[in-house]
């Protein structure tokens, strides 16, 4: 399954600036990291760590002010739209809010349809179309019958976020970024949403990269967990490492936050 | 026997929609919190929570309509009072109420002491500038937030400032029953956990006599809450003590509930987390049994014909399912 010698994603000195003078931000801060093909990894942090500016990155969305990022042990280029959208094909990403991440006015065959033609499959028959969204939405659990011909506003909160996944079962990309795939669904729902991205890694050999600041997901789902704080990667290494036994102070403080169930949660270190 | 905060006998409500039809969001649901008790409830998005939570102060205005039963507070009958004098002479001194996004409830515009000046005043329209600024310096300090905050306005303060400061605000008028409805889901670990804390100091401090506590987050809500009672389209399915109700749950529901807890503790990586299948009735037309039978691993033929009663079994504890105690047990001990 996972093949933990490959490298899929690495990146030295990472660095990312916003503003200028006075306004100066230095939102990531010289990180460095590598990620294997088939890993699951995450990256937990506050609100304003700077996790989302780097997963942005990542994907190519904003560019990098200082240092290189790897893909597959090469220089990472997408200097023209052609080579972005490339390098897209093998990186894909789960927002937040599956809310706003569809196209109102679009049907969802329409979504599911363009991952067909992304993947090269625009010249395929009508049938066989059908088939490869019958089977991305079986994968999720959603019926293809139901959902076409349907707006995305039809779909519950779940639903949208399932229908994501499928979306990404279809692209089949080397690498996914899941930005907090979970923290606007319910308790009861997250662990669907969770099995499903782990079964995507088991069947498709993907690597998952997790950006979370729930430290109980992150321990539950990945291989290794980075540990970032202002911009900087703290701490970083197995997850029962660094969850069971952490070094750094942050991660102490991050872990005691979160109330337990088994453990007193000591409120007096506020 | 403690003294009873907040007791609400079979109370039923229901929201009328624009076709007119009846949604019953909160079925014959009793309860009772005693002084110095947080009351827990946990169930999964539009379960009915939150209309509990209106609903318990008695405040109704369209689509959310009264049909039957009783609330008292601390031995006050507040059922079919006017919604004016409900609002009035109740909402905030004897109930308060912390909603979801409360943070967003504060004015841009203006700073947080005129703010709670117009709180004051539509309670009390003599207070004056001074009395209550006192009156919001004092009460501030109580809870330990910094009586700067007074003059600031919302933008200045960080969102678990706003919710802290949110908090404050409604209690200033010392209610004796506060509702805090998901009071920390949008704000981070850290932030979470000063939030709970002021609610922990507020109740031991005697601020606040009593607590309903409403969340989906199970490992905070066994933190926080005393008891717990689960929720399941619009009627109690479970009402046990936190402990029992985390480490011993009885209802299939609370049972699948409690299997999707993710706490980073050892031991987490070795269970697989199983999710309940399916999704809730509509409860524009619930079914005629058991409303859990769609989705329960143990359904029997008669679960979804026979509407089934809340057992009562031990002291504060009871369920709703047809099948009793020890076959619960056993099919949970066989089912894992």
């Amino acid at each position: 399954m996972a093949n933990r010698e490959n490298l899929c994603l690495s990146g030295t000195g990472v660095t990312k600036v916003f503003g200028f003078g006075r306004h100066r931000t230095l939102a990531v801060d010289h990180v460095d990291f590598a990620f294997h093909e088939g890993e699951i990894v995450s990256i937990v942090g506050e609100s304003g760590s700077g996790k989302t500016t780097l997963a942005k990155m990542l994907l190519g969305l904003i560019s990098v002010t200082e240092g290189e990022i790897y893909f597959q042990g090469k220089k990472r280029d997408i200097s023209s739209s052609r080579k972005k959208k490339e390098y897209w094909r093998n990186i894909q990403a789960i927002f937040q809010d599956p809310f706003s991440a569809y196209n109102t006015f679009h049907k969802i065959d329409a979504v599911l349809l363009d991952c067909i033609r992304m993947r090269g499959g625009g010249n395929l028959p009508r049938d066989k179309k059908v088939e490869l969204m019958t089977e991305a939405c079986s994968f999720v659990n959603l019926k293809f019958a139901e959902l076409t011909n349907k707006y995305p506003f039809e779909l519950s909160g779940g639903q949208m976020q399932r229908l994501m996944i499928a979306r990404i079962f279809l692209l089949k990309p080397k690498i996914l970024i899941a930005d907090e795939p979970t923290s606007m669904i319910d308790a009861c729902s997250r662990a669907t949403i969770l099995d499903y991205l782990m079964k995507l890694r088991d069947e498709t050999g993907m690597t998952l990269i997790f950006i979370t600041h729930d430290i109980g997901l992150a321990y539950y789902v990945s291989d290794s967990v980075y540990i970032m704080e202002h911009g900087r990667f703290v701490e970083s290494g197995s997850a029962d490492a660094v969850i069971l036994h952490p070094q750094q102070p942050y991660t102490r403080r991050l872990i005691s936050d979160v109330p337990k169930i088994y453990e007193e949660w000591d409120l007096s270190t506020v | 026997m403690a003294r009873v905060m907040l007791e609400v006998r079979d109370l039923t409500t229901k929201y009328v929609t624009r076709y007119k039809e009846d949604v019953y969001a909160v079925d014959h649901v009793s309860l009772k919190i005693e002084e110095g008790k947080t009351l827990g409830i946990a169930g999964e998005s539009g379960c009915g929570k939150s209309t509990l939570a209106l609903s318990l102060m008695g405040y109704y205005f369209p689509p959310l309509h009264y049909t039957s039963g009783e609330i008292i507070i601390d031995g006050q009958n507040i059922t079919g009072m006017k919604p004016d004098d409900v609002r009035k002479s109740i909402l905030g001194r004897e109930i308060a109420y912390i909603p979801q996004a409360a943070m967003n409830a504060l004015n841009p515009t203006r700073k947080v002491i005129d703010f709670i000046g117009d709180v004051v005043r539509a309670h009390d329209p003599t207070w004056t500038k001074k009395m209550i600024y006192d009156h919001a310096r004092a009460s501030f300090e109580m809870l330990g937030l910094p009586a700067e905050v007074l003059q600031k306005y919302p933008v200045e303060l960080s969102g678990g400032m706003k919710q802290r400061t949110v908090i404050a605000v409604a209690v200033i008028l010392s209610p004796k029953v506060l509702i805090a409805d998901e009071p920390s889901s949008a704000l981070d670990v850290t932030s979470q956990k000063m939030v709970i804390k002021m609610l922990r100091d507020m109740m031991e401090s005697g601020f606040i006599k009593a607590m309903i506590f409403i969340t989906h987050e199970l490992p905070l809500l066994y933190n926080v809450a005393d008891e717990i009672m689960v929720m399941y389209a619009g009627q109690i399915v479970e009402h046990a003590s936190a402990k029992q109700a985390v480490f011993d749950p009885l209802h299939p529901y609370s049972k699948g509930l409690m299997g999707s807890i993710i706490v980073p503790e050892s031991g987490l990586r070795d269970v697989k987390l199983v999710a309940i299948p399916g999704v809730p009735p509509n409860l524009k037309n619930p079914p005629a049994g058991c409303r859990f039978a769609e989705r329960c691993k143990y359904v029997q033929a008669e679960c979804k014909v026979t509407s089934v009663p809340l057992y009562e079994v031990g002291y504060n504890r009871s369920y709703r399912c047809i099948l009793s105690e020890t076959q619960l047990r056993r099919a949970y001990e066989h089912g894992e």
